[in-house]
């Protein structure tokens, strides 16, 4: 079978050298630790794409008491699903991680932020960390890693609503600034990572910064783990490089009949096969085209499929998982999915849906957090290219 | 009774007296109970120091913390996108025909609740559902009868 993309293997590849990398790092300086991350251009895998080593020299610059490492495993983004795949198969690459930053930023206590529904990855996850901290120990490096379960609020992969959540309070995001390099968790520094881009460090502090950065494109490098699902005959979880085109992707995973691909989960973009070729999946940068940055999700949807119905799944989402505190997303949310039933139903004319588009806006410019701002994403892109869809 | 004084008091003196405390300590009560009871909510919040209202704000706003009682097995099934367009609507329709409930009840003799959910990170296996923590994938009708009925003989075994 022929393929286009390179299948890459960085990730999940079957290595055990934990001990020589935490002993590497325990004797090198601060400075050439992050140099290192720096130079290898790694970006948060979350999806926001913010700079690795940026976000732990902050850290470790700022002043407090107790610092923290957490790794952020609430992998909630519908679509999305390789974190699971990592923390089972490959959870001490994670938690070497975490140990390096702990090293760096001056902390000795870590979390692993686990959502609600992969309560079934402890027992594994739970042996993994004992075994790490019986190395640590003999490394005379007593970092200690506890798991924080989740209790099902996707908004709580919010950085910020995270920390509120192991508090005890309701998973509310806070204002920013403060950053969490300066007040996170308990209001101290604090370093807070997706599970993939914890993995990735693994691999740069193993194999040195360039390997990784010879990957990828330009202001996107390396590669990422991709969760595939949808209208596809191979669904799963692929590692690729960065910078391929919509178009390619699609010539892979697709059946065929890829009419368009949601990339980002619902709070991405919809992306219709016109714009296939034109689009390319990394950061924002000096890329041709359309970039669009991804957590992973791939969601890819046929031509027997209704746009509306998508649209309106994510919207009833997004209803169910807007924390309430905020007025523009509490409402605007619930006014979005009111607002296309009426105009499928003929209640409201076509026009209207230029009103919620300026709604969708609104709630971008004047929601609290990544959630609110980000359902003009998925709004917008699905009324603007499927607009038929959504009238007739 | 299990949420009496001493229930709360020795889980404060397992997960610990602060606020960080407070989630630990609401998912232990739902795992032992199935519901998380009002009068356990004060004596959280006694044990905690906090006000009885801090501790409902927080128990009621995560779906997993149910404060309605629900049955031995909580059984969600995920309703997000991929899940929907691979035939959640089957497995439901499957599931309320088996257990003669609607979405959202739970069975008279307290085994099964029904519930739907969002994304449970399954994508790719999809439909998938969760019974308490254990998820299952990639269901059809045939797979959902099979699976009901071993809860239900696992049941008997154990009543009997």
């Amino acid at each position: 079978m022929k393929k286009g993309l390179k299948r890459l293997d960085l990730i999940f590849k079957n290595e055990h050298d934990s001990a020589a990398i935490l002993e590497k790092s325990l004797n090198r300086s601060n400075a050439e630790l992050i140099e290192d991350l720096i130079s290898s251009g790694l970006k948060g895998r979350g999806g926001a794409g913010f700079p690795t080593g940026l976000k732990w020299k902050l850290t470790a610059d700022a002043n407090g008491q107790e610092k923290y490492v957490i790794c952020n495993a609430d992998e909630g983004e519908p679509g999305t699903f390789k974190d699971r795949e990592i923390l089972s198969s490959v959870p001490h690459k994670v938690l070497t991680g975490m140990a390096v930053c702990g090293r760096i930023i001056g902390s000795q206590k870590g979390f692993i932020y686990l959502r609600g529904e992969y309560k079934f990855l402890i027992p594994k996850l739970q042996k993994a960390i004992d075994e790490f901290h019986e190395l640590a120990d003999s490394l005379s490096f007593p970092f200690r890693v506890e798991i924080f379960l989740g209790c099902g609020a996707y908004i709580c992969g919010e950085e910020s609503a995270l920390f509120e959540s192991m508090e005890g309070h309701r998973g509310e995001p806070r204002n920013k600034p403060p950053f969490p390099t300066d007040s996170g968790y308990r209001n101290g520094p604090t370093v807070i990572n997706n599970v993939e881009t914890l993995a990735h460090t693994y691999s740069i502090f193993k194999y040195g910064p360039e390997k990784f950065r010879d990957l990828g494109v330009k202001d996107s490098r390396g590669s990422k783990v991709f969760s595939v699902s949808g209208d596809t005959p191979i669904p799963g979880i692929y590692e690729l490089e960065f910078g391929m085109t919509l178009q390619k992707f699609v010539d892979d995973f697709g059946d065929g009949d890829a009419k368009a691909v949601q990339v980002g989960g619902a709070a991405g973009f919809c992306v219709p096969r016109k714009k296939f070729d034109k689009t390319v999946i990394g950061y924002k940068g000096k890329l041709t085209g359309i970039s669009l940055p991804t957590g992973g999700s791939m969601m890819i949807f046929n031509s027997s499929r209704s746009m509306y119905n998508v649209l309106h799944n994510y919207l009833d989402f997004f209803v169910e998982e807007s924390c309430g505190q905020c007025t523009p997303c509490r409402v605007g949310t619930q006014q979005l999915l009111l607002g296309i039933e009426a105009v499928k139903r003929g209640d409201k004319s076509s026009q209207y849906l230029e009103k919620l588009l300026e709604l969708a806006e609104t709630m971008r410019v004047t929601a609290k957090c990544g959630l609110g701002q980000s359902v003009a994403n998925s709004f917008s892109s699905i009324v603007e290219n499927f607009r038929e869809e959504m009238i007739y | 009774m299990p949420h009496s004084v001493d229930y709360i008091k020795k889980l404060a003196d397992r997960h610990g007296r602060g606020l960080e405390s407070l989630l630990p300590i609401l998912e232990n009560v739902y795992e032992d109970n199935h519901i998380i009871p009002e009068d356990a909510m004060v004596e959280i919040a006694r044990e905690l120091d906090v006000s009885a209202a801090k501790v409902y704000g927080t128990a009621t706003f995560y779906s997993f913390l149910e404060t309605e009682k629900c049955g031995k097995y909580v059984i969600r099934v995920c309703k997000t996108i991929t899940c929907m367009m691979h035939g959640k609507n089957q497995v439901i329709k499957e599931l309320e025909e088996l257990l003669k409930i609607k979405l959202g009840e739970t069975t008279p003799d307290g085994l099964f609740t029904l519930k739907e959910t969002n994304c449970l990170g399954q994508c790719h296996k999809g439909p998938a559902m969760l019974i308490n923590d254990v998820p299952y994938t990639e269901l059809t009708p045939g797979k959902v009868r099979d699976i009901i009925n071993e809860y239900r003989l696992n049941a008997q075994k154990s009543a009997s």
